[in-house]
């Protein structure tokens, strides 16, 4: 089968920020805790490839940091919404029309009311801000989301014969859900994470640009946009390096998930023969 | 139709119910006593407990969260613990720009999303089709608060079309206040009339595979004919609980935004009374801002109810 | 002078030939049938003759509909002549027409599309055509949605579309494919009535052989993309030139041996068994009516006895078989299999369970398509209290493949590398594997091609001589039933309204429902059984 096009160009996008993100744990180009107040706001050099910020730290270095910080944050959430959402949809799925369904369906849209900033607000309001507060909010956020992609997914494989056949076999709801929907719904879920990875990725910038994200020191791509904020008429390149990074992980990250539905799902696969 | 109606009024009931619960709780085990925050920390012990006193901080936390929902129910939210002034009056003044944003960004939303979204979807394939998606894939990933960012940088600072920031309240005129808020509104609504985009255009070519595409082309009508007279409402529905979240997704983005631009909405009120602890502000507004979330959700089930006659008569 | 005349048409979709030098008339008044089983290209000669065929499709030859070739006009031009000079009639009438529009509005859209007339009188004239196809305007007023008619009720408005400007053509794809075979025959007699009326020339698209006997004028075999037979219906069932349209008939009359029923001995004992639910409420605070899915049901089934189950959709066949199979608890009556009940207090009956499997309709939903043939098949021993593991289970594993013809080897494979009827091959494999006692077979061949389908009753009667098998057979297919099963139960709206032998019941029906059943199933002609025998 030919890999589809978006896949490659995804994956290689994301490669890049996930690559200098791993590389910042040994390595960066400069230190980031250094302040050399001399070399601030320089345009791009040879020496300083993005130029230096206002506090005259190197931005590819803090570029770097900021992509673990998203990228942690992003991922973290993700499992968050996976290891809660995906066995809710699949009680839900598999006790459809019951109380407990209706209970947990109800949860989920509650949860929709409360959009991930708010809750986020909410968190800091009570315990203060910092990045694990940050991954809560999107955490909780994303939970609902698995749950109820899990659940429509398992719905419509629970009407099929073969679960049907599964339990004249005997077994039972918990272990169908497992043996028979869980892999034929992997898929889906595949692609739905990195939907909400990038999705993650663009919330962690908002939640650190209104300063309820990572704190200082820890490099944040929002927390470098906010600072760029008032610099951004005398030094562009301090706010569109950020933003550009943002951007490209995000946009990476979804033609990953693209292409990876279209190599995955089978329809689209049937559909296209 | 009055089976759907009762249910769907049902279920807001309850979700108000729920969610004050929620943010009551959340609000109740934040640490620290507000009254000692207001006072500073050399204020003597019976100075506290009168204001605690004052403010009904000594009742039982149920009498106290009757008398919150009953309050609000009587647009009364309490006095502020900080500026001692009514809340109500100091939400209404940031309403006044927090939904007319949010409203607007909807607005620009639907008007770029429909028609961008019904022509890709009749160009499948096509460049047309590959242009829009490929827009929509840029527009998805540009977080709005850069966007808004580089917005102000060409429209306010290079252009000088608009001022950068502010607002100059609706006594300035309508003209005066749209014109603050069409830059913030633009900048929101772009991640999101991308992602509409998609799902219009997903949506209907999900409907153009329907066989009753096939019998109204069997009639005689054209591609075209039949993509606006039978494809685009049953379109709708799935696109109506998208414009549902959208909307929340709006009202929440409005926070970091107006931070953009400097708008004196929710955003701002909800900052400023965290940092000087002044909670029940922050009870206020997150459950304005959920309230209203939990009614246009409830207005798109409604509207649901007006594109499927399947909801209107029962199946 | 032929109404419409193909000549030479080949099409194909990226490469891939579909349809070759296909060649058909017909004239005005004629109906004229394309059958043959999925796949042969029936359906495409229907979409290409309309211009509805897949974007991307190459086609080649002449299609002239009163002398123009319709594959010389543009698009615009031949919008123009779908819907007035062609109508078409498609399978699913449920799916067929917009939720969302009323049915008056999409009769009328037909007309307005055609004609410069107003509102009003399309709506007028859709009320008439509506009135012919016998949706008259006391029960079926123009407001009223799809979703408020039944199946055979939403074919009829499809019909009323495509005919309401009188085409000289109508196109008519498997149009009672997915309808009961009461509605089948009433939607028959109304387009046969329809051809006749309006000196129309309709194009009939099914693989049911039988259907097509007692209507056509002229019938056309389809094979691979070709026409291999065609001519006026008596001749091409006494001549039978082509081996293929031999074959396909003997096919759709196939019967099977079965080796004698043992002395009655009960297996499974069906006592007055109830089961019903509840529906939403149509009033506010009135009571939830109750729907009465099975209606105080009883029977028997005896070792090694095959009993078929007869009855039209939402008869509570379904309901039953579910029932029986302990996937849902009964509101009240008892299922027992020898003696023991299928239910235990709240748990299924391992022990029962054991006794019974089953194989469903559809072969693509029936496998886990991520499993191996080996797992899948093994999957019941999931009942036994000490399943085989190891070498012991592939023997077992291959010892039930074997025993439905197909091999050993083919356990390691997934099931997207096998057809249709191998899967249901597969289906019946599993369900052997714990060497049950009975087994039911729910819709089992009914989503099969006639020759697909006869070989699996093959395959079963084979097993009946093999091994002691009793069987509970449920089909809406009277003629399957006829020769794979013992004694036969009908049932209609959630009871049991005639059992007996089945050839008794066949031949002498005493319910009224039965008779009307069997008087409205489609039946080939008897000649070829006579000169050619089986």
């Amino acid at each position: 089968m030919r890999m589809p096009r978006s896949l490659i160009l995804g994956s290689l996008l994301t490669m890049v920020f996930a690559g200098g993100a791993l590389l910042s744990f040994i390595w960066t180009p400069y230190d980031i805790e250094t302040l050399a107040i001399p070399q601030r706001l320089q345009t791009p050099t040879g020496a300083h490839w993005l130029g230096t910020d206002q506090l005259g730290r190197d931005i590819v270095s803090m570029i770097m940091m900021g992509a673990r910080t998203s990228i942690a944050v992003a991922l973290l959430a993700v499992g968050i919404g996976i290891c809660l959402g995906v066995p809710l949809g699949l009680v839900a799925a598999a006790r459809r029309g019951s109380m407990l369904d209706e209970v947990i369906m109800r949860g989920n849209d509650l949860i929709f009311a409360f959009p991930s900033l708010v809750i986020a607000i909410l968190i800091t309001a009570v315990f203060g801000a910092g990045a694990t507060n940050a991954i809560i909010a999107i955490g909780i956020f994303n939970i609902p989301v698995f749950a109820r992609v899990t659940r429509g997914a398992a719905l419509s494989f629970w009407s099929r014969d073969f679960i049907l056949a599964a339990r004249v076999a005997g077994k039972s709801p918990a272990r169908i859900s497992v043996e028979h929907i869980l892999p034929n719904i992997a898929n889906l879920l595949i692609v739905q994470s990195t939907i909400q990875f990038s999705l993650g990725i663009l919330a962690v910038a908002a939640l650190s640009y209104i300063g309820l994200g990572a704190q200082p020191p820890t490099a944040s791509w929002g927390r470098m946009l906010a600072d760029a904020q008032t610099l951004a008429s005398i030094a562009p390149h301090v706010a569109l390096v950020p933003g550009l990074a943002i951007v490209f992980t995000v946009l990476g990250l979804n033609l990953m998930g693209d292409g990876l539905r279209d190599l995955l799902d089978p329809r689209i696969r049937v559909a296209r023969t | 139709m009055i089976r759907y109606m009762i249910g769907r009024v049902t279920s807001l009931c309850l979700s108000l119910v729920v969610a004050s619960m929620v943010i009551f709780t959340v609000v109740e085990i934040v640490p620290g006593d507000p009254a000692a925050y207001m006072l500073g920390v050399n204020a003597r012990p019976d100075t506290i407990a009168a204001l605690r006193t004052e403010l009904g901080l000594d009742l039982p936390t149920a009498q106290r969260y009757v008398a919150w929902v009953t309050g609000m129910l009587q647009g009364d939210f309490g006095t502020s613990y900080t500026y001692r002034t009514p809340v109500s009056q100091m939400v209404a003044d940031r309403i006044a720009v927090s939904l007319p944003l949010a409203l607007l960004a909807l607005a620009i939303t639907v008007v770029i999303a429909f028609p961008a979204g019904i022509y890709a979807a009749s160009h499948r394939g096509r460049t047309g089709d590959l242009g829009v998606m490929g827009a929509t894939q840029l527009g998805i990933a540009v977080p709005n608060f850069w966007f808004a960012m580089i917005l102000v940088l060409i429209f306010a600072i290079k252009l000088r079309w608009v001022s950068a920031g502010g607002f100059p309240g609706w006594d300035a005129g309508l003209f005066k206040g749209l014109k603050a808020l069409i830059l913030p509104a633009f900048a929101l609504a772009l991640p999101q009339a991308a992602i509409l985009t998609r799902v219009m255009r997903s949506s209907l070519l999900d409907m153009l595979n329907e066989d009753f595409i096939r019998t109204a082309r069997a009639k005689g009508l054209s591609r075209r004919q039949a993509l606006w007279r039978h494809a685009v409402r049953n379109a709708l529905i799935p696109v109506l609980t998208i414009i549902g979240l959208q909307f929340s997704f709006l009202l929440a983005g409005g926070i970091v935004i107006e931070q953009v631009f400097f708008l004196p909405g929710m955003g701002r009120l909800i900052f400023q009374a965290i940092s000087s602890r002044d909670l029940i502000v922050v009870e206020s507004v997150v459950m304005l801002l959920i309230a209203s979330v939990i009614i246009v959700n409830f207005a798109v089930d409604l509207a649901y109810a007006a594109v499927d006659p399947r909801l209107r008569t029962g199946a | 002078m032929s109404l419409l005349r193909i000549s030479n048409l080949s099409l194909s979709i990226a490469q891939i030939p579909i349809l070759h030098e296909v060649s058909l008339e017909i004239a005005p008044g004629e109906i004229v049938a394309i059958t043959g089983e999925s796949g042969s290209g029936k359906s495409m000669t229907a979409l290409a003759t309309i211009g509805l065929q897949p974007e991307g499709a190459k086609v080649e030859g002449r299609i002239e509909l009163d002398g123009t070739d319709l594959l010389t006009l543009t698009e615009p031009q031949m919008c123009s002549v779908r819907g007035a000079r062609i109508g078409m009639v498609f399978q699913e009438p449920m799916t067929a027409l917009n939720p969302v529009q009323t049915i008056g509005a999409q009769v009328a859209e037909t007309i307005l599309q055609h004609e410069a007339v107003s509102r009003t009188e399309a709506l007028d004239r859709a009320r008439a055509v509506l009135n012919r196809v016998g949706l008259p305007a006391a029960r079926f007023p123009l407001s009223r949605y799809p979703h408020q008619l039944s199946g055979g009720q939403r074919q009829r408005v499809v019909i009323a579309m495509a005919i309401a400007l009188r085409p000289h053509l109508l196109i008519a794809d498997e149009p009672t494919t997915a309808l009961d075979v009461t509605t089948q025959a009433r939607i028959l007699d109304l387009l046969k009535d329809l051809t006749r009326d309006f000196g129309m020339g309709l194009m009939m698209i099914t693989h049911d052989l039988a259907v097509v006997a007692g209507m056509a004028d002229r019938i056309a075999v389809m094979q691979n993309g070709r026409i291999v037979e065609a001519g006026p219906t008596a001749q091409l069932f006494s001549a039978m030139r082509h081996p293929y349209t031999r074959a396909l008939f003997e096919a759709s009359t196939h019967e099977v041996d079965l080796p004698p029923a043992p002395p009655p001995e009960p297996l499974l004992v069906v006592r007055n068994v109830v089961r019903t639910y509840r529906q939403p409420r149509t009033r506010l605070f009135g009571a939830r009516p109750e729907v009465h899915a099975v209606d105080d049901v009883s029977f028997t089934l005896h070792h090694g006895e095959r009993l078929g189950l007869v009855g039209e959709s939402g008869c509570g066949k379904s309901t039953l078989t579910r029932a029986i199979l302990g996937l849902e608890p009964v509101q009240s009556g008892t299922i027992t299999v020898d003696g023991a009940p299928v239910w235990t207090g709240l748990r299924p009956n391992f022990e029962v369970r054991r006794k019974m499997q089953v194989v469903f309709q559809d072969p693509y939903s029936s496998f886990n398509p991520r499993h191996r043939v080996e797992r899948l098949v093994a999957e019941p021993f999931n009942l036994l209290p000490d399943p085989p593991r190891g070498a012991a289970r592939e023997a077992r594993v291959a010892e039930a493949l074997v025993a439905v013809g197909l091999k050993a080897s083919d356990a390691s494979r997934y099931i997207h590398e096998f057809s249709g009827g191998q899967r249901q091959r597969i289906a019946i494999a599993r369900a052997l594997i714990n060497d049950p006692t009975m087994i039911v077979f729910d819709e089992a061949v009914s989503a099969l091609d006639v020759s697909v389908r006869a070989q699996c009753l093959d395959l079963i009667a084979d097993l009946c001589r093999r091994r002691p098998l009793s069987y509970l057979f449920i089909s809406h297919d009277l003629s399957v039933v006829r020769s794979i099963t013992d004694r036969v139960m009908v049932m209609q709206a959630g009871a049991i309204v005639e059992q007996g032998p089945t050839q008794q019941v066949f031949s002498n029906p005493q319910h009224p429902y039965t008779q009307a059943l069997l008087a409205a199933a489609p039946k080939l002609p008897d000649m070829k059984k006579a000169s050619h025998g089986t």
